[in-house]
């Protein structure tokens, strides 16, 4: 690997794949077919046309959606992309998450920005690719997350729909003796309208399946679409209101152990001693062993069921070594303030001279703030766990995971078997918001499986693990400056954002030798890649080396940027005198896609208008992972707290692939950011994290939660992403609407440190 | 120990002081009550006892005396009207939450059918949801009392 001198986005694919053990490929195999995954899990009577479809001669159609279902939905709309085109209807299809391969890798996240031709403006594609770029480190694997989904699958899996279709209407050609062209499909059956004679797909496949693949098919207009564009019913839904047992904490294997983990809670440090004796004479308690692993260093216990696990855990003795972590959350703002008053930094996007701006500025026209956001936890509500099972050389494991392919990588690194002895099962995941592409909880059920005589052991940790350990969301801090023209908008305007880097840190942990310098563009996403027209502008990042795990949360870099970039631009628009919808229609009158969702969620929040004695309201827009969102939360004034009351939202994803599921993903991710603006934070004493359980890192509850508006457009120019743009814009519109309500400008989250909240 | 769960009479052999969701999880293999926080604090292993919903991580197996009904038992032959409602208006999302949910929802239905919006506040402010369907909760639990209302004589 040190011949990688300069890093190109190649050369990073090519490396990743090396350092996967060849399960990940290089960029030069991209025009490669790979082989069907399908091709060795056939049933009986089964045939795969392509990696997305199967067809049984018994009419059983099977359609894999090979992306985490985490209660996003993509295990509906993704096989509603084949649905489509094979012309079947989603009641008559099985969908099945299918097994770890290369031929689901993610490729939207390294197109390198080809699929948004549409996208004609520089600053925008630009960035775009940069994005990209950060996550083509990843390429190779098969992994959810960034939003991708849809984008990913948009294209191939409707063709592979498509091209299923044309096989089968091949095969009917034959069989009926009639020219293909006349031939029509719907709802699983090839029909001959001159005939009026119709054949079952079952009754095709195997002949169909024999054929070539055409080499052209036409995907069908928007214009045509009978299941996309329109809300299904989440397939998932009835499972999920019965109980089933879909969750990976519900695994349940003959012969099965159950096993927790209590890992060292200073980041980094190992394990001094421990003593299992006292443990190990509670009843059903089998085997304790330490893990050393590249996640954590602790214990795990093997017992007969998980109570007792965690009762054993608990009663083992253990000396913690210290870690390379922080002592205390004043040790991390000390090295976030650090960087900030330090040079070392990347601009990712330079326009004009801020500076220059700035020395010749009148005093009072120039405005400055400091912004500050605490580490996050993800808290998904399914615990941690995988089950894991290694006998005879052969290691299966079922793993509510965000990237299989990850998982893989985990299994061969702690068993030492061979790729194809690896069977990684996916179940349903109870939340993931990033936390599950992470491979801890796999690694450490593969290394209690392997104490485990050959029998399968889940691993479930406590809640109090989670909480504790990470990786979590970046603490971070900005500076923004800006200096106002006669009219109050901004003539220049520079930003520096200091956190530990996301990309890094991931990577180091999924691939120890890979290098992990250079910009990392998630560190200041939600600032340097926003449409604001700013004639001199400047954002830099700078890294900042804190021995703390970060990962991906919900929405990344724009978790804390877009807080900080739209509460100041929200400072610019009343320092300036300016109403904050109209100084950002000033800023973005390039941007019509931008400006429609700020006139639609303006007339849904009836701005302009004067709120109620005891209410304001907040506007914050941003665009992240192709979806640009505007958004208005209303806050009122009760017994001196303060009620979120409402929160309008106008998104556009450019198209609409299902509206129900969009508008709950939008909701979603409000929730989620307003959860983490009202009152979490992450933060550490003795070098340990203080937060253990929902007690003192909670979310909002239903009592707390608003009316919740949304209103969708599809004016922008390409397939935008759901899962997360609905988070970023909802932390700054609450801070925006506090200041209405109070003048007093919240530049730290949560805002519970400095007001209350009803 | 003897317990009995959705109708089914068991006997098993366990320390009295197991937690109720590890018994039926663990012992009796049945998964509907999710293991969230194991303090109380999330609800999503809410199970209803003797008519009243209670958080199963936080009651003992010895000290339950009255039947069990957790989410695999609240179906007849037809789905439960809550259940019904859950999915009309499509509330799950990643669905951990949500067998906790509906639980508390029906025992809140039970002592309360026609519950205004504050009163379901109340109810299920200890049922923790990440993925925040409570807008979708609140729209399911009043279309389900009124179905409800619709069913009684």
């Amino acid at each position: 690997m040190s011949r990688i001198g300069k890093i190109t986005r190649r050369t990073l694919l090519v490396g990743a794949a090396a350092v996967a053990g060849g399960v990940a490929f290089g960029y030069y195999q991209y025009r490669k077919p790979y082989p069907n995954p399908l091709r060795d899990g056939l049933e009986k009577g089964e045939v795969a046309f392509n990696p997305y479809v199967k067809i049984g001669t018994d009419n059983r159609i099977s359609i894999i959606a090979p992306r985490a279902e985490m209660g996003q939905g993509v295990y509906t709309t993704l096989a509603a992309l084949v649905a489509e085109e094979l012309d079947v209807t989603l009641e008559q299809v099985a969908i099945e998450h299918g097994p770890v391969s290369p031929a689901y890798f993610n490729e939207a996240a390294f197109r390198d920005g080809a699929p948004f031709p549409q996208f004609d403006d520089g600053f925008l594609a630009e960035s775009l690719r940069d994005v990209m770029g950060v996550i083509a480190k990843f390429a190779g694997l098969q992994f959810t997350g960034a939003s991708t989904s849809m984008a990913d699958g948009f294209e191939k899996m409707r063709l592979a729909g498509a091209t299923a279709r044309e096989m089968l209407k091949t095969a009917a050609a034959a069989k009926l003796g009639v020219p293909r062209d006349s031939l029509t499909t719907a709802e699983g059956f090839v029909s001959d309208p001159q005939s009026g004679k119709r054949v079952a797909y079952g009754a095709l496949a195997v002949d169909a399946a024999k054929l070539d693949p055409p080499s052209e098919v036409t995907l069908r207009d928007r214009s045509q679409w009978k299941i996309l564009g329109k809300s299904q019913p989440r397939q998932d839904m009835v499972r999920k209101v019965t109980g089933a047992p879909i969750f990976g904490i519900d695994v349940s294997l003959p012969g099965m152990l159950y096993g927790t983990v209590r890992m060292n809670p200073k980041p980094g440090g190992r394990l001094k001693r421990f003593d299992a004796k006292a443990a190990m004479a509670m009843p059903g308690v089998q085997k304790i062993i330490e893990i050393d692993s590249p996640y954590g260093h602790g214990i795990g216990v093997i017992a007969d069921n998980t109570w007792r696990a965690f009762k054993a855990a608990e009663a083992v003795e253990i000396e913690w070594a210290s870690g390379p972590g922080p002592e205390s959350s004043a040790d991390v703002d000390t090295a976030l303030e650090a960087a900030l008053n330090g040079t070392g930094s990347f601009s990712l996007r330079t326009i004009g001279d801020p500076d220059v701006v700035f020395a010749d500025a009148p005093r009072e026209r120039v405005l400055e703030a400091a912004y500050k956001v605490p580490f996050l936890s993800h808290v998904a509500m399914e615990p941690m766990n995988a089950t894991a099972y290694i006998r005879d050389g052969l290691v299966d494991i079922w793993a509510p995971n965000q990237s299989p392919s990850l998982v893989k990588i985990a299994a061969s690194r702690v068993t030492g078997a061979p790729e194809d002895h690896i069977a990684v099962h996916t179940t349903f995941l109870g939340g993931g918001f990033g936390r599950r592409i992470e491979p801890d909880f796999s690694d450490y059920a593969l290394r209690l499986a392997k104490e485990a005589d050959g029998r399968p052991v889940k691993v479930t940790w406590t809640r109090e693990e989670d909480i504790s350990h990470g990786p979590y969301r970046p603490a971070a801090m900005g500076r923004y400056k800006a200096a106002l023209d006669d009219d109050g908008v901004p003539k220049a305007l520079a930003g520096s954002i200091a956190a530990p880097s996301v990309v890094a840190s991931a990577l180091g942990r999924y691939f120890p030798v890979l290098p992990t310098g250079g910009p990392d563009s998630t560190l200041v996403d939600g600032a340097y890649n926003q449409p604001y027209g700013i004639a001199n502008y400047r954002v830099d990042g700078r890294k900042v080396d804190i021995a703390v795990p970060v990962g991906f949360w919900r929405s990344v870099g724009f978790s804390y940027n877009t807080f900080m970039h739209e509460s100041f631009i929200d400072e610019i628009a009343h320092a300036g005198g300016t109403d904050p919808l109209e100084l950002r229609r000033k800023l973005m009158r390039e941007y019509p896609v931008a400006l429609a969702v700020l006139e639609k969620v303006a007339s849904m929040s009836g701005w302009g208008t004067t709120p109620e004695p005891g209410k304001a309201r907040g506007l914050a827009f941003a665009l992240s992972f192709g979806t640009w969102v505007a958004q208005v939360v209303e806050v009122a004034e009760t017994a001196g707290n303060i009620r979120i009351e409402r929160v309008l939202c106008a998104a556009d994803p450019g198209i609409l692939l299902d509206p129900l599921n969009f508008k709950a993903q939008m909701m979603s991710g409000i929730i989620f950011g307003l959860s983490a603006a009202v009152g979490q934070q992450i933060t550490f004493a003795d070098g340990t994290v203080e937060q253990s359980n929902f007690h003192d890192y909670d979310s909002l509850r239903i009592n707390q939660c608003p009316v919740i508006e949304v209103e969708l457009l599809e004016n922008a120019p390409r397939l935008g992403g759901a899962g997360e743009p609905g988070t970023p814009p909802a932390m700054p519109a609450l801070g925006n609407a506090i200041f209405a309500l109070t003048g007093k400008r919240l530049r730290r989250l949560p805002f519970s440190e400095d007001v209350t909240f009803a | 120990m003897k317990l009995t769960v959705n109708g089914t009479d068991h006997t098993l052999e366990a320390e009295a002081d197991m937690p109720l969701l590890w018994a039926l999880r663990d012992i009796l293999d049945i998964k509907g009550p999710k293991f969230g926080c194991g303090a109380g604090l999330c609800g999503a292993c809410t199970v209803i006892v003797g008519g009243e919903a209670v958080r199963s991580c936080q009651i003992a197996t010895g000290d339950v005396d009255k039947p069990v009904l957790t989410i695999e038992g609240l179906a007849g032959d037809e789905l439960h009207p809550v259940q019904q409602a859950w999915i009309e208006e499509q509330v799950a999302q990643c669905g951990y939450c949500q067998s906790g949910q509906i639980m508390n929802a029906v025992a809140l239905l039970q002592s309360n059918p026609a519950p205004s919006d504050d009163e379901i506040d109340a109810a299920m402010a200890g049922n923790l949801c990440r993925c925040g369907t409570y807008p979708r909760i609140r729209a399911a639990i009043h279309k389900a009392a009124a179905k409800l209302a619709g069913a009684r004589p």
